[in-house]
């Protein structure tokens, strides 16, 4: 079925019940034949074999169609009325949306009705954080970052350190065989942890979607989770059915996530409806974790005590590829492509998605001034423990790697695997009484 | 979604029963109402500016319920909003306001004339007088669901009516984004800033969004007669004085909105009205008058009487503290003022304010000499 009549099929009144098998059916269809051969990254070598050349230019047409598809947005006012007042701002949004750029996307629509002041209405709300800057917009749907590329790609641009998204592929890489070392000393490494996440292909995203669809990422992630087995068997806790002793004991294994009260993302919408759909699963040794429909459709999670960096990783990469080998025998997919990686909400996150860090002892060597020029070359930030803003208690740090987008999962990871092991020889140097250099600086696109 | 009617096509791919919202922990006049039927019936409507059922609601959905009150969990996003979703919208102002109907006609009494006494009430107990409404210029969508452009349209016209008032309701308008610091502190000083709101059954509607732009104070020289633009509802207006003349605060409310309604026709606005509905406001609780007339007034031995809260509800009043709803009061002093907003003129609520308070003060007299005050006991109104 063509592209345009799917999209018109979409768009017409509905009576209900023909037209949601319809769009399942157009859904299977449409990720088998075209879609699918054209974003498998296992499948990107039969593009060269066909001859790129007709296929993208077929492949970019029904973008185009793509682009325009979607309902008008209403407007009485020209967009120089409609434009935000940034003057007071520091956001990435607000440093690359011209009044020019606002024209040009205001009045498109992505298929699903997604618009430009959707997007943005996060960055206009809050003018900015006082110690980072913060995105400023997010993606109500996989082609929000097609429709407001003229936007989305300068932020992008911004956000990771050059990456351009029109000229440069990404490359995903969950072969955990390829990691060498991983195991750190337990004597300085209390905990090892690698999160990302995972949205899927069709469905809207947290700032966008209706509440119909919030339930049916539920439905879609928690039937392939109830696929897992070994030691990834586990158990899924809905938000709004658990009872009071799972929440508790939720709460004391540090996994229970809560409603946001961040502005940054209440503001966009993702806090609506809740907790509904909302829900947290995890296998029954408590070391693989997944949050459905809290800042993405899926934020996945690995971690253990210790240092076994290895294993966390080799558990994360089992456990995404089964989870995707269980959603594809149902005909569904994750949002991916070859220059943006994985597709999540904030575009901060795109590429990998993936944080992979550890809660390491350094009582010396964060004493040190040298301390944040080496963590700065070798591509790795610090937080507290407490995550992102928080301060570190004691002498105990969350060190992970500073880029997402432009290096694949196993990259990153290794950066982290050998960034934390000079770390450690730091602080063993430091109690030796010796002296320790701040290394070279590591190359960020590999 | 609050801000955009794009997403309602989206939303019929679904069934009713997949969209239905979960409102089994609510206790909101919204979650009284709405049925799945009610529901189905209703989502594939738009008001002709596109504002859903679902935006209607989702403050109610976001915001289960509050400890102490029923919260009325709907907004309208334009005028239109009561018409394409009346029933939902009737059954939810029947509930609030006293079992008026669909039927019933509200009556509009802006003559101060028509207000008998109202300027005699004691200074010793009466700290303050107060009245304030709420009005939204016809035409334009409400702040929940306005666009940036249409709110800054709403300040051009509001500005530009308010400084065309003179002699005692002559003013200036400030800016909440270009106010400087020393503007600021004044306005501070003088309690008549308003900030981004944050509870969040403001918040969850959409109200707050591109704060602070087009939002703005002005008040008139003598800062006896206050306009909020843009903040909860197109204009908050408010007239108030030390001391217990409730009759020139109304007579200066009166004449002012009067005058502003004049002005705002002059350039061919007007302000949303029906005869059912009275005055269109964003919330249905402030439909009608829209009007809350009180005073802050000292009641330390009444209010520990036992029959106080039958009092104030026999006489049509409520009592807050003295910081507005939800407060506690503060040295037994505290904030009266009517109960019902819609199905009453502005002359009969303002009345029931001055004549309730007036025996308050009288109970508060005898109470403070030893004296019973069984034989003051009113009826219900």
């Amino acid at each position: 079925m063509g592209l345009n009549n799917f999209i018109n099929c979409l768009t017409a009144p509905s009576t209900t019940f023909i037209w949601r098998d319809l769009v399942c059916f157009c859904r299977v269809k449409m990720a088998s034949s075209f879609a699918r051969v054209l974003s498998s990254k296992r499948k990107v070598g039969i593009l060269s074999l066909v001859g790129a050349g007709s296929l993208t230019v077929g492949f970019f047409l029904n973008r185009e169609q793509h682009v325009n598809a979607g309902a008008h947005v209403r407007r009485i006012y020209p967009p120089s009325a409609e434009y935000p007042d940034l003057r007071k701002h520091n956001n990435c949004m607000a440093s690359h949306l011209t009044p020019a750029v606002y024209a040009k996307l205001s009045d498109k629509t992505t298929p699903n009705g997604y618009t430009l002041d959707l997007a943005i209405q996060t960055g206009v709300d809050n003018p900015g954080h006082p110690f980072i800057k913060t995105v400023g917009m997010v993606a109500g749907d996989e082609e929000s970052y097609e429709v407001f590329a003229g936007i989305f790609n300068p932020v992008i641009k911004e956000r990771h350190n050059g990456y351009d998204p029109c000229t440069m592929n990404h490359p995903t890489d969950l072969d955990a065989s390829k990691i060498r070392g991983g195991q750190f000393d337990d004597k300085y490494v209390l905990s090892s942890r690698v999160r990302t996440g995972r949205s899927i292909r069709g469905l809207s995203l947290p700032p966008a979607c209706t509440r119909a669809e919030r339930r049916e990422v539920e439905r879609v992630v928690i039937d392939a989770l109830a696929g897992l087995k070994g030691d990834l068997a586990g158990k899924y806790f809905s938000l709004t059915l658990m009872t009071e002793q799972e929440q508790q004991q939720l709460i004391d294994d540090h996994f229970l996530f809560d409603k946001p009260v961040s502005p940054l993302l209440t503001c966009a919408g993702m806090a609506r409806d809740w907790p509904d759909a909302r829900g947290i699963w995890h296998n029954n040794e408590k070391t693989f974790l997944v949050w459905v429909n809290e800042e993405d459709h899926t934020r996945v999670i690995s971690m253990e005590k210790g240092g076994n960096m290895k294993r966390v990783f080799e558990r994360f990469c089992k456990g995404l590829q089964e989870v995707e080998r269980l959603i594809q025998e149902k005909g569904w997919e994750f949002m991916w492509n070859e220059h943006l990686g994985y597709i999540l909400t904030c575009p901060s996150n795109l590429g990998t998605g993936l944080r992979a860090g550890v809660h390491v002892t350094l009582p010396r060597l964060s004493k040190d001034p040298r301390f944040p020029k080496i963590l700065d070359n070798l591509r790795l930030q610090k937080r507290g423990t407490g995550g992102v803003d928080t301060a570190a208690v004691g002498n105990t740090f969350d060190i992970s790697n500073l880029d997402r987008l432009g290096q694949s999962e196993v990259q990153l990871v290794q950066t982290v695997i050998d960034g934390v092991n000079y770390l450690i020889e730091c602080e063993k140097k430091l109690e030796r009484g010796q002296d320790i250099k701040i290394p070279a600086p590591i190359s960020q696109f590999k | 979604m609050p801000f955009g009617n794009t997403h309602n096509q989206l939303k019929m791919n679904y069934i009713a029963e997949q969209e239905y919202p979960d409102l089994s922990q609510h206790n909101n006049h919204m979650a009284k109402v709405l049925t799945l039927e009610m529901y189905a019936n209703l989502r594939d409507k738009q008001t002709p500016s596109g504002f859903t059922v679902d935006d209607v609601i989702q403050t109610g959905v976001d915001n289960p319920g509050h400890p102490f009150i029923m919260t009325v969990g709907c907004v309208a996003g334009d005028e239109e909003t009561y018409e394409v979703f009346k029933d939902l919208l009737d059954p939810i102002i029947e509930d609030r306001h006293g079992g008026y109907k669909p039927t019933d006609k509200h009556k509009t009494d802006l003559n101060p004339d028509n207000l008998q006494g109202g300027d005699d009430l004691d200074p010793n107990y009466v700290l303050s007088s107060r009245v304030r409404t709420g009005r939204s210029i016809r035409g334009f969508c409400l702040p929940p669901h306005c666009s940036r452009g249409e709110r800054r349209a709403i300040e051009g016209l509001s500005v530009e009516a308010l400084g065309a008032l003179d002699g005692d309701l002559k003013g200036k308008y400030y800016a909440l984004k270009d106010m400087t610091e020393e503007e600021q502190q004044q306005l501070i000083d003088d309690h008549f800033l308003f900030d981004k709101p944050v509870s969040p059954l403001l918040l969850a509607s959409g109200m707050a969004r591109d704060w602070p732009d087009g939002r703005g104070i002005w008040h008139n020289d003598n800062k006896t007669f206050l306009v909020w633009v843009n903040e909860e509802d197109h204009l908050r207006v408010i007239s108030m004085q030390k001391g217990g003349n409730m009759k020139e605060v109304f007579t200066r409310f009166c004449t002012g909105l009067t005058k502003i309604e004049e002005l705002f026709k002059e350039k061919g606005h007007e302000f949303m009205w029906n005869e059912h509905l009275g005055y269109v406001l964003t919330c249905p609780s402030n439909l009608g008058t829209g009007l809350r007339g009180g005073v802050h007034v000292k009641l330390p031995n009444l209010s520990k009487h036992e029959k106080f809260g039958e009092i104030l509800k026999r006489l049509r009043l409520q009592k807050r503290g003295t910081g507005g709803v939800d407060t506690a009061a503060v040295g037994g002093i505290f904030d009266i003022s009517n109960a019902d907003r819609l199905g009453f003129s502005e002359v009969e609520l303002v009345q029931m304010v001055v004549d309730g308070v007036k025996l308050l003060v009288e109970m508060e007299k005898r109470l403070e000499a030893g004296q019973s005050i069984n034989d003051l006991m009113p009826e219900q109104k």
